[in-house]
């Protein structure tokens, strides 16, 4: 689980936010409802998911609330994962 | 009776809840023309206000001008007051025809078809040329109407960093398996004043094998030295693609839209988009009046070099003042206040002072940047740039913020 925190955080990282940023994230900030990541943009995320780790989040499932932080997202993708 | 006095409370406590979360807009009436001067009643039944505007699409001044309203009222008497249908029934006329000869011709594009808005432009475009095999990869902050209308499209679809041309190059890279690659942009950014690097845009779209579209809607009429548009300031006229606009800005100020660009996309769009085939032609007052402001700008650059020099004065004047604005040269001018708060109360006092301006917050702009987006017009007289400026300079004094930087405001008012 650890490992995959890591590597969401870095996607996120890299894909969200710019160099000169100053938005420190962590396992549990807040992505959609701080901003960092909104809406339309987390399709991008979405697919970074789904092609790692080989699975199909639902749309009902991939809600803003499930993709607010890394750990919830880790979560999502542990239950897809089975 | 169905709306029970459940539903109501159900309906009620959602208004409640925008309220509690601050983002609940006001009703304020105009009681006069659109124009740098205007009388206000706000809140509402209080007496009117005479009150400058500085938060108008008003660009070039033009929403009032008499040229305009006298082609309106020509429009009005030769062709009516409605079409009374879609466009392709029987919503045509003449006029509609040379409204959309004079668009292309101004912007420098192959052909143009007239939408109701801009917005159902946006909702319209990209279903009608795109389908599953596609994909549309788009800035992160363009216009809400454009992101919808890419959600009602069935290609896919990506995002980029705001104008990040290294994160574009890697975006376009990534999808260079798809049948067509359209790029999005806004030409001007509406809540940041930015310009889209087109000649950029441009030099990767060839690179990349994509199409570029520009939602040029803060922009056409006044951005580039004979006021084109953005495609025109970065001189890259033939990399365009696709071009929206809209009359209810720079161009007017009425209603209506449009989609401008290869012949073969326009067509696309005549046969296809939805808010075109199911919605009213635009009114015949509003055609010859969009005509007549293109026969305006056409002829002379003087409302356009009148409003770069009113941008010039006031982010000058701002600077001095040490107000703590973006860094721009279109007529958009963040002032940055970065707490949602602290934007809302300067924007009350500023009115108080006499000068409308308002707050924007998160989810309009991203969280912790709010700020009073300040739009100049070539209405603008000096005197009323002066007066803008030194209400700014009273009231940034009164909540001590002139000459801060971004985290010295955010240390005194959170963000």
């Amino acid at each position: 689980m650890e490992e995959m925190k890591n590597v969401v955080l870095e996607y996120i990282v890299d894909e969200y936010l710019d160099e000169d940023d100053e938005d420190e994230v962590s396992f549990d900030s807040p992505l959609i409802s701080s901003g960092i990541v909104d809406s339309f943009s987390m399709v991008s995320l979405k697919r970074f998911v789904e092609n790692k780790y080989s699975i199909k989040l639902p749309d009902e499932e991939a809600t803003p609330e499930a993709f607010d932080t890394v750990n919830s997202i880790c979560v999502l993708i542990k239950k897809h994962l089975g | 009776m169905a709306f029970s006095n459940d539903t109501r409370t159900l309906f009620a406590n959602e208004i409640e809840k925008i309220k509690d979360d601050g983002l609940f807009k006001e009703k304020r009436f105009i009681c006069s023309e659109q124009d740098a001067e205007i009388e206000v009643e706000y809140p509402e039944g209080a007496a009117h206000k005479k009150v400058l505007n500085f938060c108008a699409n008003n660009y070039l001044g033009l929403s009032s001008h008499p040229d305009v309203i006298q082609a309106a009222h020509e429009g009005l008497d030769a062709r009516g007051y409605g079409m009374s249908s879609v466009r392709f029934i029987c919503g045509t006329q003449d006029i509609h025809r040379e409204l959309q000869d004079r668009v292309s011709e101004f912007l420098g594009m192959e052909d143009t078809l007239l939408f109701p808005s801009c917005m159902d432009a946006n909702s319209g475009v990209f279903e009608a040329i795109l389908g599953q095999d596609d994909v549309i990869i788009a800035d992160r902050l363009i216009h809400a109407s454009l992101v919808d209308g890419i959600r009602l499209c069935s290609a896919e679809y990506d995002t980029f960093k705001h104008m990040n041309m290294k994160h574009l190059r890697k975006k376009l890279e990534l999808h260079q398996n798809r049948r067509t690659r359209l790029v999005v942009t806004d030409g001007v950014f509406s809540m940041d004043g930015d310009l889209a690097p087109l000649d950029e845009m441009v030099a990767l779209c060839n690179e990349y094998d994509a199409m570029l579209l520009v939602d040029d809607s803060h922009a056409s009429g006044f951005i580039g030295k004979t006021g084109r548009g953005t495609h025109e300031h970065y001189d890259v006229i033939d990399g365009i693609d696709l071009i929206t606009t809209t009359f209810g800005k720079g161009l007017g100020g009425a209603s209506g839209g449009c989609v401008s660009g290869r012949s073969e996309l326009i067509e696309l769009c005549r046969q296809k988009a939805r808010p075109y085939l199911f919605s009213n032609s635009l009114a015949p007052p509003i055609v010859n009046g969009s005509i007549k402001v293109l026969d305006l700008i056409s002829k002379s650059t003087e409302r356009r070099d009148k409003l770069e020099w009113n941008t010039k004065y006031f982010r000058e004047k701002m600077e001095e003042a040490g107000l703590n604005m973006r860094p721009g040269e279109t007529p958009i001018v963040p002032v940055m206040l970065y707490n949602a708060k602290l934007a809302n109360d300067v924007a009350r006092d500023m009115y108080a002072e006499g000068i409308y301006v308002i707050g924007f917050c998160f989810p309009v702009v991203p969280a912790g940047k709010a700020r009073i987006r300040v739009q100049l017009s070539a209405a603008h007289e000096k005197e009323h740039l002066d007066k803008c400026v030194e209400a700014f300079r009273k009231i940034g004094a009164k909540y001590g913020i002139l000459g801060m930087d971004k985290k010295e405001i955010i240390a005194k008012y959170g963000n």
